[in-house]
C-alpha cells in the first residue's frame, strides 16, 4: 500500500526494487514530461476523487482498524472445507483471539472474510435479511452458493463504485446441485470460481500447495491434512495470525458444520528458525 | 476533518491519522483499479474471423486463477474480447447482455458487429469520468460476411481495423501481427482495408504462435487461450494449452 519504486527500473533491471535515487540527477530534472494519454498533465493521479476536495463532510473508508487475515478453502469429493484463524487484529496488536470469520448462511453454504472484521459484521446482516426472506417464503428453497457469491459481487462492486469500498476479501463454499462450488469476491469487485480459493497471505503461502496437492475428488483425511497444512504454514509465516483455527466443511449430505477452534502442533525449535544464516554462503 | 490528532503510544493508527491531518499522506490512497492481466488478439478474414483471449487471471504478482474467461459471445456473429481490470470486464459485458436481450426483443433479429461496435463506444463513453478499466475489442462478420474487428480504447474511441491485440502482451503481440498480415498504410487513400487474405488455418495458427511467444515473456500471460472462430456456420471454440510458469 506504501508507495513503492516498481521493479522494472531502467538503472537496476527487471526484477530489482532499489532504492529511489538519492539525488535526482540533471539528467532526469531536465527531461522533459513525457506526454502520457491516460494521465493529466497536472500531476494528479488518474481518475482519483479525494471525497473531502467535494465538501462532503461524510468520510468514505480509506483503511482498515480491526482485520483479519487469510481464509483458505478447498474442494474435496463430498464438498468443500473453508478455513481461517479466529484472530481480529488492531493493526498489528492481537487484539480480539475469538472472532469467527466464518458466517454460515443457510444449509449449503458458508462465507469466510479476511479484511474489515466490521464490514464483515455487516455483510452478514445483509446475508441474514436474505436467508430471513428465504425462510419467510417457506418453499423449502434457499440460497446456493452460486446465488451468493453474485450478490456479494455486485455488493462489493457497488460500493467500489461509490469509493466506500467494503474492505473485505470474501470466501464463498458450499454444494449445489451436488457439485461443490467456491467463489472469492476482493473489495473492488474482482471475483472467481475455481476449485481452491485463498485471501491474502495465503495467496503466497497455500495456494502453491493447492496447486501441488489439491484434486477434486480427494478424499476428506487428505483433504483435512491438505488444510491443516496450509494453515501451518500460514500461522509460521504470517506475523498477524494466531494458532486457533476453525474450519468450516460444506457437505452435500451432512449440510453445514463449522469446528469449534482448535490448535495445530508447531514446532519452533527448527535450526533454520533459531539461525537462518547459519549454513548459508558468507554469513555471520 | 479531525482535529490534528498527536501521535499516540499504543495506538496503532495514531500516526498515520497525525500525518494525515497535517497533510501528508503517508500511504497510498485506495485506488478503485487493478489490472488483471491478460492478452486479447482478433484477426478479421475474408470469410472468417479469430478472436482469441487468454485465460490467466493474475493481481500483483500473484495468480487468481488459470481459467477465467475474457470472452463474450453476443450473438451468433459477434464477440466481445475485453483486457484490463476483470471486475469492469465482468460489469461491462453483464450490461453488454441486458442491451443485447432487448435489442434483440425491440428488433426481431440479433445485433449486427457495426451496432454492437457503437454500443460499446457509447457505454464507454457514459462512464467518461470514472471509466470502464477494460481494453476492449469486437470481432465478428459484417453485413456483408467479411471479418470485422474493431479496437477501442478504455473511454471508447473506436476504429474499424483487420486484426488488433489489448491487454498485457499487445505490445509483444501487435508487431508481430503488423509484420505477418501485412496492414495496408492508414495514411493512403481511398482507405484500404486490412483484412487478411489467409486462409482461415493459416490465420489461425499465427494467432496460436503470437500467444505462445507472448506467453514466454509477458508473466500476465500462460495457462490457457480460449479461441473463438467466427464464420457463415456459426461460433467454434478451440483451446490451446500455454506454459503454467
Amino acid at each position: 500500500m506504501l508507495p513503492r519504486p516498481t521493479t522494472h527500473s531502467k538503472a537496476l533491471g527487471p526484477g530489482v526494487a532499489g532504492p529511489e535515487l538519492a539525488v535526482a540527477i540533471s539528467a532526469v530534472l531536465d527531461r522533459p514530461p513525457k506526454p502520457v494519454s491516460h494521465l493529466p498533465l497536472s500531476g494528479a493521479q488518474p481518475c482519483a476523487v479525494d471525497p473531502a476536495a467535494l465538501c462532503d463532510p461524510r468520510q468514505h473508508t480509506k483503511y482498515p482498524y480491526v482485520t483479519g487475515t487469510s481464509v483458505m478453502a478447498i474442494k474435496y469429493k463430498d464438498g468443500v472445507l473453508v478455513g481461517c484463524d479466529t484472530l481480529g487484529a488492531y493493526g498489528t496488536t492481537k487484539r480480539y483471539k475469538s472472532t469467527q470469520r466464518i458466517y454460515h448462511v443457510n444449509s449449503k453454504c458458508v462465507v469466510a472474510a479476511g479484511g474489515e472484521i466490521s464490514d464483515f459484521q455487516y455483510i452478514s446482516n445483509l446475508l441474514d435479511e436474505l436467508t430471513t426472506d428465504d425462510y419467510r417464503f417457506d418453499d423449502g428453497i434457499e440460497l446456493s452458493p452460486q446465488e451468493v457469491h453474485s450478490y456479494l459481487c455486485r455488493v462489493m462492486y457497488n460500493r467500489r463504485n461509490k469509493f466506500d469500498p467494503l474492505w473485505n476479501s470474501l470466501v464463498v463454499g458450499g454444494v449445489q446441485g451436488g457439485q461443490p462450488f467456491l467463489g472469492m469476491v476482493g473489495m473492488i469487485g474482482t471475483h472467481y470460481t475455481d476449485s481452491h480459493v485463498t485471501t491474502g497471505f495465503a495467496n503466497q503461502l497455500a495456494r502453491p500447495l493447492f496447486r501441488e496437492r489439491q484434486r477434486d475428488d480427494m478424499s476428506e483425511e487428505d483433504a483435512l491434512q491438505l488444510m491443516y497444512d496450509a494453515l501451518k504454514v500460514c500461522y509460521y509465516r504470517d506475523k498477524v495470525s494466531i494458532n486457533k483455527f476453525q474450519i468450516a466443511k460444506v457437505t452435500k449430505d451432512d449440510g453445514v458444520s463449522i469446528s469449534e477452534p482448535f490448535a495445530l502442533d508447531m514446532r519452533w525449535d527448527y535450526k533454520m528458525f533459531a539461525q537462518p544464516t547459519k549454513w548459508a554462503v558468507g554469513a555471520w | 476533518m479531525a482535529t490534528a490528532a498527536p501521535y499516540q503510544l499504543g495506538n496503532p493508527l495514531s500516526k498515520v491519522h497525525a500525518e494525515a491531518a497535517e497533510g501528508h499522506k503517508t500511504h497510498a490512497t485506495w485506488s478503485p483499479y487493478d489490472d488483471n492481466g491478460g492478452t486479447v488478439v482478433a484477426v478479421a478474414g475474408e470469410d472468417y474471423c479469430i478472436v482469441a483471449g487468454s485465460t490467466r487471471m493474475s493481481t500483483g504478482f500473484n495468480i487468481l486463477t488459470r481459467d477465467a474467461s475474457m470472452l463474450l459471445q453476443l450473438t451468433d456473429k459477434v464477440v466481445i474480447a475485453s483486457a484490463g481490470m476483470q471486475a469492469d470486464r465482468k460489469a461491462l459485458h453483464k450490461l453488454l447482455q441486458h442491451r443485447n436481450v432487448m435489442y434483440q426483443h425491440d428488433h426481431g433479429r440479433p445485433m449486427s458487429v457495426s451496432a454492437t461496435a457503437q454500443l460499446l463506444s457509447n457505454t464507454l463513453y457514459y462512464k467518461r469520468f470514472f471509466p470502464f478499466y477494460t481494453f476492449n475489442l469486437v470481432a465478428g462478420l459484417d453485413e456483408q460476411g467479411r471479418g470485422a474487428v474493431y479496437n477501442y480504447d478504455a473511454v471508447g474511441s473506436y476504429e474499424r481495423s483487420g486484426y488488433f491485440c489489448q491487454g498485457s502482451g499487445k505490445e509483444l503481440i501487435q508487431p508481430v501481427l503488423d509484420n505477418q498480415l501485412k496492414a495496408a498504410s492508414p495514411l493512403l487513400l481511398p482507405p484500404r482495408n486490412s483484412i487478411t487474405a489467409l486462409p482461415l488455418d493459416q490465420a489461425l495458427d499465427l494467432v496460436k504462435d503470437a500467444f505462445v511467444s507472448a506467453g514466454e515473456r509477458d508473466i500476465y500471460t500462460g495457462d490457457k487461450v480460449e479461441i473463438f472462430i467466427i464464420t457463415k456456420d456459426g461460433i467454434r471454440r478451440d483451446e490451446l494449452q500455454l506454459k503454467l510458469d
